[in-house]
């Protein structure tokens, strides 16, 4: 059995954190600039152009890419033949999202109860904490911040047994024609599928972490997200919904067993502004 | 890109067309969510507003904290349909712009024609640019807010797109 030190998380995730909101993932800035480079909608090539800009800005004077720097959300696989030492592993992880919201001068957008009382707790935190046991010797931590106009566009359907994989694209693509130009199109769309409700909604955000220009290593599921990412495009809803040819960047999706009477469909809508990052122990 | 002095006159507001894109200098109102419901409940209770609305340009964001030596963090746009129910009264009542991201809802859209406003589209997700766009920048209200507070920004050629003109007109597109 391994040990581990549950607190030397703490340094690569602030680190993490601090990173991502400033600066994206390399193909998404591909991408971005090739969607600029090939738009014909003028109003949209002039969002993608400033989008652009905007990173370029961001990227030298560490300033955050967004002002909405997002809910930390944390996805941690934790190996079976590891065990963690020291501090509680949460602890740690609050730690280092306190941490880097601080430090990076980021804004601290959760508020302490959906309702009673909505006040913000001016810390960022918490954080969404998923959990999962895996094989191996390995801690590894998967990080968002999700900024809240695309996650106010997300949403789920509970589709037949009977639906082909025409209705669970239809589903998804009812969902994006729905959002317009409100979640900051050009997006990325998680898609998860099977489960429960609940699991099928955690999917579609594990979905995102993938890397935007990886390919689903089953062919059947690769063929259906090039499929869907082209009928999402022929929606032209274009970047910041002002018409164009590229409303999404790319969709990731994450399938799981489901029941004989069910087939649940999520969708996690993510903003041009794709900000994730991968720690591994 | 045609420049466009605030806080904004009826010959400017007439003369806008959805689609052009227009650099904006002057003053700017900062408010979103949960400034906007306390914003109406003065105006239902006939108290004073924390600031003038007659001509006045509301931005919906909420800015990250601001830098040492900075004048504001970074400073995008928030989406605007959260705004919806408030818009009308606020138009009502001498509001004459709005700025945010994403589309209105009919009723805004009909209050933009019957009380002569715009609303101009923000670029989405640049915080980083916009914050080079803002040469002052003062709280004006509802400090317990934090960032959903009222502040007052001036602003140097600010780049948005007239989404919504007071003649009907909108630049968004409809998807089929």
């Amino acid at each position: 059995m391994r040990e581990l030190d549950a607190g030397l998380l703490f340094e690569p995730l602030r680190d993490a954190l601090l990173r991502i909101n400033v600066e994206l993932p390399e193909d998404v800035v591909r991408a971005l600039t090739a969607a600029a480079d090939k738009e014909t909608g003028p109003a949209a090539r002039e969002v993608l152009t400033t989008i652009v800009r905007n990173i370029g800005i961001a990227r030298e004077k560490r300033l955050p890419l967004c002002q909405d720097t997002g809910m930390a959300w944390v996805w941690l696989r934790v190996g079976d033949d590891v065990r963690l030492t020291g501090e509680p592993v949460r602890e740690v992880i609050h730690r280092a999202v306190e941490a880097a919201y601080a430090e990076g001068l980021f804004r601290k957008s959760v508020v302490a109860d959906p309702l009673f009382p909505r006040v913000n707790t001016r810390t960022n935190l918490p954080p969404v904490l998923h959990v999962e046991f895996v094989p191996g010797d390995r801690v590894t931590v998967a990080v968002m911040t999700k900024g809240f106009g695309s996650e106010n566009k997300s949403g789920l359907r509970m589709l037949l047994p009977t639906a082909t994989p025409d209705d669970v694209m239809s589903a998804v693509v009812d969902l994006v024609r729905a959002a317009k130009g409100a979640p900051c199109p050009p997006t990325v769309i998680g898609v998860g599928l099977g489960g429960t409700m609940d699991a099928a909604a955690l999917l579609s955000k594990k979905a995102l972490v993938r890397e935007l220009d990886d390919t689903h290593p089953q062919p059947e599921y690769a063929a259906l997200e090039r499929e869907l990412l082209a009928r999402l495009n022929a929606l032209g809803i274009g970047a910041g919904g002002l018409g164009g040819l590229t409303t999404c960047l790319g969709v990731k999706l994450a399938s799981m067993p489901t029941h004989i009477a069910g087939m649940p469909v999520a969708v996690t809508v993510n903003c041009w502004a794709d900000r994730k990052a991968v720690v591994e122990l | 890109m045609k420049p466009v002095s605030l806080p904004l006159t009826q010959e400017t507001i007439e003369d806008l067309r959805a689609g052009e894109a227009v650099a904006l200098s002057g003053e700017l109102f900062v408010a979103r969510d949960a400034a906007h419901a306390r914003l109406v409940a003065l105006l239902e209770a006939g108290q004073p507003l924390p600031f003038p609305l007659r001509g006045a340009v509301v931005y919906y964001m909420g800015p990250t904290p601001t830098p040492p030596g900075a004048v504001i963090g970074a400073c995008g746009p928030t989406t605007a349909s959260r705004m919806d129910p408030f818009a009308p009264t606020l138009l009502a009542h001498g509001l004459a712009g709005m700025i945010g991201k994403g589309q209105r809802s009919a009723a805004v859209v009909e209050a933009l024609v019957r009380h002569h406003g715009v609303y101009f589209y923000a670029y989405g997700g640049c915080g980083a640019f916009y914050a080079s766009c803002v040469t002052e920048n003062r709280l004006v209200a509802f400090e317990d807010l934090g960032p959903e507070a009222i502040y007052r920004l001036v602003v140097r050629d600010f780049p948005v797109i007239v989404a919504n003109d007071c003649h009907g007109g909108s630049a968004f597109f409809e998807p089929a």
